[in-house]
Formats: structure tokens, sequence, C-alpha cells
């Protein structure tokens, strides 16, 4: 059958013959476009293969320098070639908690006024105020922390903060000390603001998926606008505005010019919020370039290594509580 | 007797809401006011540095005056390669996962990666470059700069095009295939015509993400004084000049440092809403 079918086919003119063509240049345009994305799919894991694989290879050299007291020293000291992570790690666990314990009532405070209270009309533009607010260059919060806020801090608020604890006991070690301006108080400050925008608008976005229907209902049954909230919104979104917060954690956590520029860039930590200190990344972006010697430099990659994984971890478990909340809105 | 403690009570809970309520409309207040209050700070320091001079001389000695000139053309170097790498990058990985492999393994887990390098810390992908291009060249150049800017475009392209093709029905796709395009076709000829507002967008986004990105350059591209378009050197760039100048004890330079700040803001801000009007008109369509 075929043996005669063959020779007809070959039989049937030049057209038919292009239209063949045709047909064989499009299915291998076809494949080599999917394997051109897929391809392309690949790299984006050959990029995080990468950024590990390079800082691990980067570290190693002050890993096995220093084993595992790496983490538990706080000894910085180039001229020595002693280095020892624990004042980074402390620096940026403390001003992150700080900034977000006072950024998460906040930011949440404006998602609720957002969709419960604005006017309709105010709405968008305040929205979209904020959106535009969380796009801005960090180093920009940086230079206006330097010059106007660090200043102000120095001259009316940490004097008032010293003179007022000074007599009771716990909080005057916490705020003791001259006021520098700058230091690690400054710099939760500062992360605080930058990291508002960014709460206020995941937790309005995730507000704004509780169904009216529910909303209304409890509205029906006479509850208030902070038992709506507190009731139903806050429940219904728990998941999301978690999520949230913690994208907005591994924000503060990895964030680099903000913080370099108030911190003070001290390897020493203090017990006092209003000294100088110094976090994994300003460390990273003060001393990269002028660190001599392959110890010197590969420390400071072991703290990149460091910072990574921290804030890996915090944003996986962001992914995962988001993507939970999408299956749940998509039932 | 029992209507009136039930009344009592319902106006406390009215109080109780209105005490909340009145907190979140302080949050609210306090937020807005704070941020705008850093916005009006830079425009009142700014503006007062801006002159022709700024867009016509290079970054001066300290004590003299100059402008911004090679630290501007650097940034749009830095940035246009950047994102000319990037793009096609993402924009593939972005169409494999929206079109091929939505509901496969490796669709999702570089979903999943792709979110998290997202928000991953930008100095840190300076240390990743520095480690696999500085390193092995043994100095600091642009390229290497712009190398750190694409690996930070990469994931927002992905992410954008992934969602707009998403956005393309179905029946579009079929009526292409009903003609006889192969799939290849269809998601050119067909799924990216389509969304092109919102893929441009993407790229609007990335841009305005990647031009006030400085950890990334700190030890990529370092800085240069002077006015430089060679590649394999150090360049300079508007960010690593806003720090280095804002840090000095040099008058002039901590000004240059906010009239710096200040262009770098509004150049921002100006994607953002062009990326906004985009996509805004691209709906209404």
């Amino acid at each position: 059958m075929t043996e005669i079918a063959m020779p007809q086919i070959g039989r049937a003119g030049p057209k038919a013959q292009a239209r063949g063509r045709a047909i064989q240049r499009f299915s291998w345009n076809d494949n080599f476009f999917r394997l051109l994305t897929q391809a392309a799919a690949l790299a984006v894991l050959l990029i995080l293969g990468g950024v590990i694989g390079s800082l691990i290879k980067g570290s190693i050299p002050a890993f096995q320098a220093f084993g595992f007291g790496f983490f538990t020293t706080q000894i910085w000291n180039p001229v020595t070639e002693k280095f020892g992570a624990l004042a980074p790690i402390y620096g940026t666990v403390v001003t992150s908690a700080i900034a977000m314990a006072i950024a998460v009532p906040l930011g949440m405070g404006i998602a609720v006024f957002l969709t419960e209270l604005c006017p309709p009309a105010l709405r968008r533009p305040i929205g979209t105020a904020i959106e535009l607010l969380a796009g801005i260059p960090s180093i920009i919060y940086g230079i206006w922390g330097l010059f106007v806020f660090a200043p102000f801090l120095q001259t009316y608020l940490q004097p008032f903060v010293i003179e007022i604890f000074s007599n009771v006991p716990v909080l005057n070690s916490l705020f003791a000390g001259p006021p520098y301006g700058i230091g690690i108080l400054t710099a939760s400050l500062i992360l605080a603001i930058m990291v508002v925008p960014f709460v206020a608008s995941v937790s309005r976005d995730v507000f704004e998926t509780v169904p009216p229907m529910l909303k209304e209902s409890a509205y029906g049954v006479g509850c208030t606008t902070w038992e709506v909230v507190w009731n139903i919104v806050i429940p219904y979104t728990r998941v999301g505005v978690i999520g949230g917060v913690m994208l907005g954690l591994g924000r503060a956590l990895g964030e680099t010019m903000a913080v370099t520029f108030v911190i003070g860039n001290a390897h020493k930590i203090s017990g006092s919020l209003l000294a100088p200190g110094t976090t994994i990344s300003a460390s990273i972006a003060n001393e990269f370039t002028e660190a001599v010697g392959d110890l010197y430099t590969s420390s400071l990659i072991a703290l990149g290594l460091i910072l990574f994984m921290i804030t890996f971890i915090v944003l996986a478990i962001a992914r995962i509580m988001l993507m939970r909340l999408e299956l749940q809105a998509g039932r | 007797m029992s209507s009136n403690s039930a009344s009592a009570r319902y106006s406390a809970r009215h109080r109780r809401s209105a005490i909340w309520m009145s907190l979140s409309v302080a949050a609210a207040a306090i937020g807005l006011i704070g941020l705008f209050m850093i916005l009006v700070v830079l425009l009142w320091k700014g503006v007062g540095g801006l002159s022709v001079a700024v867009f016509t001389e290079n970054t001066p000695p300290p004590g003299s005056a100059g402008g911004l000139l090679n630290a501007i053309i650097g940034s749009l170097i830095m940035t246009v390669i950047g994102v000319a790498v990037g793009t096609p990058l993402g924009m593939l990985a972005g169409t494999y996962l929206a079109e091929y492999g939505k509901y496969s393994r490796l669709a999702f887990v570089v979903r999943f990666i792709n979110d998290i390098l997202l928000s991953a810390p930008s100095i840190v992908i300076g240390l990743f470059i520095y480690e696999v291009v500085v390193a092995p060249m043994g100095h600091f150049s642009a390229i290497a700069g712009a190398l750190a800017l694409a690996v930070l475009v990469v994931p927002v392209v992905v992410r954008t095009t992934e969602d707009m093709l998403n956005l393309v029905p179905n029946t579009l796709r079929e009526a292409g295939a009903a003609l006889g395009m192969p799939r290849s076709m269809v998601i050119q000829r067909i799924g990216y015509r389509a969304v092109r507002a919102g893929l441009i967008t993407g790229v609007l986004l990335a841009i305005a993400r990647v031009s006030g990105e400085t950890a990334p350059l700190l030890f990529t591209a370092l800085n240069n004084q002077f006015f430089s378009t060679n590649l394999l050197a150090p360049m300079s760039s508007l960010p690593a000049v806003i720090f280095q100048f804002a840090l000095s004890p040099y008058e002039d330079w901590q000004q240059l440092a906010w009239t710096g700040a200040l262009i770098v803001t509004l150049a921002v801000l100006a994607l953002s809403i062009a990326a906004r009007a985009l996509t805004a008109t691209a709906q209404q369509k």
C-alpha cells in the first residue's frame, strides 16, 4: 500500500514538495523554540545554583580557618586576620526585628484604612502612592537617614530617651550612652520606614481577597468595623498576611544601602541600642573593596553566604504561605 | 433594664471600634506623611544643586565644582546592557512557565526559585558576580556591573511575562492552532502581540528596579572618577557616586550626592508611572 502511495506523492509536483518542506521547517522551528524556552527556564535554576556554589567556594578558606567558631566569636580584626560573624549576625537580626515590630502594625493599619475606611475616591491614589514609594531605591532612604534623620534623633529624640529611662532598670542599659545619632536604633527605624509601604501594599492586596459576602454578612448581624476586621478579615487572610510580613522581613534582612549609611560599622555587640553596630550586608558593602588578603575576603563572602541562607529560608517560608493562600482562593 | 445593659454593651463595642479605627487612620497618616516628608526633603535639597553643569561636567575632585555626567552615562550604559542581557532570558523562561511547562515539575521549581531570586539580597548577587567574573578577570569592570544588573532583571521579567501570557485567552491560541499554526508561532505571533503592553511594562519595571541598585555595583563596576566608556574598565554609576559623595566630608560632594539622589528618584518614579499608565490603557482596550 505504502509502496504504491509513495511515488504518487512524489509525483504530486513541486507544490506538495514545498508544502512538505514548509511543514518540516515549522516543526524544526517549533522544537527549537520549545527547547530554547526550556533552556532559559533551566538558566534561572542555574543562576541560583551559581550563587550558592560561588558563595560556598569563596567561603571555604574562612570556614577552614575558623570552623564553627566563625559563628560564635565577635572578634573582627583585619590586622591579625581573626574574624568572627557574631556581631554582624546580631546586628542583622536585631535591626530587622525592631524594624518589623514597628512596620507590621503600621503597615497593617494603613491596609485596614485603605480597605475599610478610606473614601473610595481616595483609595486608588493613596494605594498607588504607597506602591510607588515601595519602589524607591534604598540609597535614597540611606542619604535621607544620614543627613536628616540621624541628626534629628541625635539632637532631639535620643537625649530625651536617655534622660527619661536613666533610672529605669533594663531600659537604661538598652538606651545608654552618648547620643551618636547613628547606630542600631537609627538603622532599625530607617528599615521600618522602608518596609512599611511593602507590608501595607501586600496586606491590602490580601485583605481584598476576602469575599464581600462574608464581610456583608458580618455587618448584617450587627458587627462593628473593628469586629469585622478582627473576626473576619484577619482570620480569613492570616496565611497571606504572614507571608507578606515574611517577604518584608526578607527585604529588611538583606537591605544594604539604607543601613550602611547609618549603622556606624562597628564590629561590636553592645547592650545599648543607641551604640553603633553593623549588619552582614553593611559589613560587606563597607569593607569588601578594601579587604586585603584571601582570608579577609573569604570571611566577607562567608558572611554573604550566611545572609543568603537566612533570607532563602525566610523567603521560602513566605512563598509557601502565599501559595497556600492562592490555592485557598482558587477553591 | 436588660435593654439598657444591651445598649450599653452596644455603645461600648462602638467605642472600641472607633478607637481601633482611629488608630488605623493615625497609622495611615503617620506613614503617608513620613514617606512624603522624605520626598519633600529630597526635592528641597536636590533642586538646589540642579544646573546645566550637572549634566555636562564630570565628577569633580573635592573642593571644586563639577557635575555628574560620567556617572549618568555609566548608569545608562550598564542599565542598557543589563536589561539587554536579562530581558530575552527572562522572557523565554517566562514563556516556558506559561506556555510549555505550565504544570510540569520543572516549572513549579523554577517558579519557586524565581520568586526567591526576586527578593534575594542584591548585595549577594554582587558577591556572586565578583566570584565568577571579577575574580577570574583580575579587575573590576563595567561588564561585570552590567551582568550583576542582568541577574536582577531576569526574575522581574520572568514573573511579568508569565503573568501576562496567562492573561491570553485560550480561545485565541485555539484559533491560531486551527489555522494550522505551529505552537511556537502561536506564541510569538499571537501571545506576545496580545500582551505587548504588559511585556513592555515588565521591562520598564525591571529598569526601575535596577537603576537605583547600588550594592551589586560596589564591587563589580566599582567606580570611576573620570569619563569612561570602556566596558572592561571600572565605570562610574549614579548610585555609587551618591554613596561615595554622601559619606565624604566635602560640602560640594554632598550637594552633588543630593542632586544625584533626586535624579535617580525622579527616573525611577517616571518609569514606574509610565509602566502603570501603560497597563491602565492596555486594560481599557
